[in-house]
């Protein structure tokens, strides 16, 4: 595949790479991730088992529980979190989650939402640059 | 385009104080986010940031304290990480009480009250019709819109306390009527009317029509027999778990659904889907996350029990006792509990055996100790979140199952009115 470049829309800017950790299905971070070590222990997830630190996380959004937010703050704190999160809609738990980072620790976590045509090329463990202006850049 | 009002815009400089400008902040942000034209007077806030996760959370509550925040519109409080009072008892590690009550310290130094529950709408400060508000927790969101017609949009943590203090939302999604029309038609098929109105077919509908809305609002057409207010809250709390579901209609029952036409606003459903009876013994069979029919504890109260519930249970506890291997808790708040002592609702519960807790929950709070393992429940919230968050095993059954069973010992259930 070499390299793919796709324009996404800028939800929190900020510039991140890392390798991808994948899925099409959404994903509740309480009761789904653990801030402690960045697993993701939803155990019914397709992601069960899987360690989001540092890596770009792409799911297309959360769902359940009003504390999501809380659990990925807590996760950037402890520098468990994802190096950014890719989704395919703005999603307002992740990005609150980001401002509260920002505002507490100058610290926000990069969003992009891409299309679901784009969205569907990422494959887990490809190689992704993402820009502050919402360029992801896929290596395979 | 985010357009502020001139007292946004003096929040946001500072001129109501730094707490008001960091939650301001954050709300403008967030509503630019959202793609919000403006924002829109609240007059009232349920906060559930107040569950103690870990430091982050702690230190963001305790920056907007130390900043003086102060609420501006009447505020209550979801549960906390502990029974203020009775946490000792429990297998809560004295380290992390020390810091979930540094957390509730903060919230109830904003000028909140503390009313420590997950069910606002059972206090005085329940919202009325049209009322705009800013609620967070998913069962006491859903139960709003569609049981009182209150108006809130299905906000997370922390954004919560925000427009609490600036008394201030986006004008977006559930605030908004155009976004609280019907999407999906559910049509009850054959479900037998005495079963409509047993306490465990609520929690049953509601995880499986969850599952099947996800973000969608749902639309329920076939109850015939006005379900009692704690069933509308059971069925609530399963959908808001299973999916996201923050708004539902029931035909003829809800406020903004007094007929079809006017439950979707005139248009019609996206998809039409039919609930059978088979359907509803699927769901009640996933509800269970358990094989065995071995019982170390019952759980009761998730969303946290009514003074009706405690009124139904009392009677069913009379003259009996629970047996001596099984622990038998109720979850409710300080006032429900209060108001049962003194109805004298609460002495059958103390001679059956049964413990109650207040201001929190099991999920919040880690106060289950190691040797229990299998939980029996009447709430399709606590089945669906036990086996993730706790790591217990966890069956599910009607109240009446839940009480002959720790009587018995041991998961018994009465399946004849599910039967085919």
């Amino acid at each position: 595949m070499g390299k793919v470049t796709l324009q996404g829309k800028v939800i929190i800017p900020g510039a991140a790479q890392g390798k991808a950790l994948v899925s099409n299905e959404p994903l509740s971070f309480w009761g789904g991730y653990n801030w402690k070590t960045g697993e993701i222990i939803d155990r019914r997830h397709m992601l069960s088992g899987a360690v989001a630190k540092d890596k770009i996380l792409a799911v297309p959004f959360t769902r359940g529980s009003s504390t999501t937010t809380a659990v990925l703050l807590e996760a950037i704190r402890a520098k468990t979190a994802p190096a950014a999160i890719l989704t395919t809609d703005t999603d307002f738990f992740f990005a609150l989650a980001s401002v509260v980072a920002d505002e507490l620790y100058a610290s926000p976590l990069p969003l992009v939402a891409l299309a679901p045509e784009d969205f569907s090329r990422l494959k887990t463990d490809d190689a992704i640059q993402i820009t502050t202006a919402g360029i992801v850049t896929i290596t395979r | 385009m985010l357009t502020l009002s001139q007292k946004d815009h003096e929040q946001l400089r500072g001129d109501h104080g730094p707490a008001a400008k960091m939650a301001m902040s954050i709300v403008a942000r967030m509503a630019e986010v959202a793609d919000a034209t403006e924002l829109l007077d609240i007059t009232g806030a349920h906060i559930d940031s107040t569950v103690y996760i870990g430091e982050a959370g702690l230190e963001f509550a305790e920056r907007l304290a130390s900043l003086g925040a102060k609420v501006s519109v009447p505020t209550t409080l979801n549960v906390s990480g502990l029974d203020e009072h009775h946490w000792r008892e429990w297998a809560v590690p004295s380290e992390w009480a020390r810091q979930a009550h540094r957390q509730m310290v903060a919230y109830q130094s904003m000028g909140t009250i503390p009313t420590w529950t997950c069910a606002p709408y059972q206090t005085e400060m329940r919202p009325s019709f049209g009322q705009q508000v800013a609620w967070g927790e998913s069962n006491a969101i859903v139960f709003a819109n569609s049981v009182l017609g209150a108006r809130t949009e299905r906000y997370p943590d922390l954004f919560d306390i925000c427009c609490a203090i600036t008394g201030r939302a986006p004008a977006i999604g559930l605030h908004l009527t155009e976004h609280r029309a019907g999407e999906l038609l559910f049509r009850l098929i054959d479900i037998p009317e005495h079963l409509t109105q047993s306490d465990d077919f609520y929690p049953v509908l509601g995880h499986l029509i969850g599952k099947a809305s996800l973000d969608k609002i749902p639309v329920i057409e076939g109850i015939t027999v006005q379900p009692e207010e704690d069933h509308l809250k059971a069925f609530g709390a399963a959908a808001a778990s299973s999916g996201g579901v923050a708004m539902f209609h029931m035909i003829g029952i809800t406020p903004e659904a007094p007929t079809r036409e006017q439950a979707f606003q005139g248009k019609s459903p996206v998809k039409t889907i039919h609930v059978t009876m088979d359907d509803l013994r699927e769901s009640r069979r996933a509800l269970a996350h358990t094989d065995s029919s071995k019982l170390d504890m019952v759980v009761l109260g998730s969303p946290h029990f009514s003074l009706a519930e405690y009124k139904r249970l009392a009677p069913m506890l009379e003259g009996k006792r629970k047996h001596p291997g099984v622990k038998f808790l109720v979850t409710s708040s300080r006032a429900m509990t209060q108001l049962a002592d003194r109805a004298g609702f609460l002495k059958p519960l103390q001679s059956f055996g049964a413990q109650i807790t207040v201001d929190t929950c099991i999920l919040t709070s880690p106060m289950l100790p190691e040797e229990i393992q299998n939980l029996m429940t009447n709430s399709a919230k606590f089945a669906y979140y036990a086996p993730g968050l706790l790591g217990k095993k966890i069956a599910f059954g009607s109240l009446e199952d839940c009480v002959h069973s720790a009587v018995a010992g041991e998961i018994v259930r009465d399946e004849a009115r599910w039967a085919k």
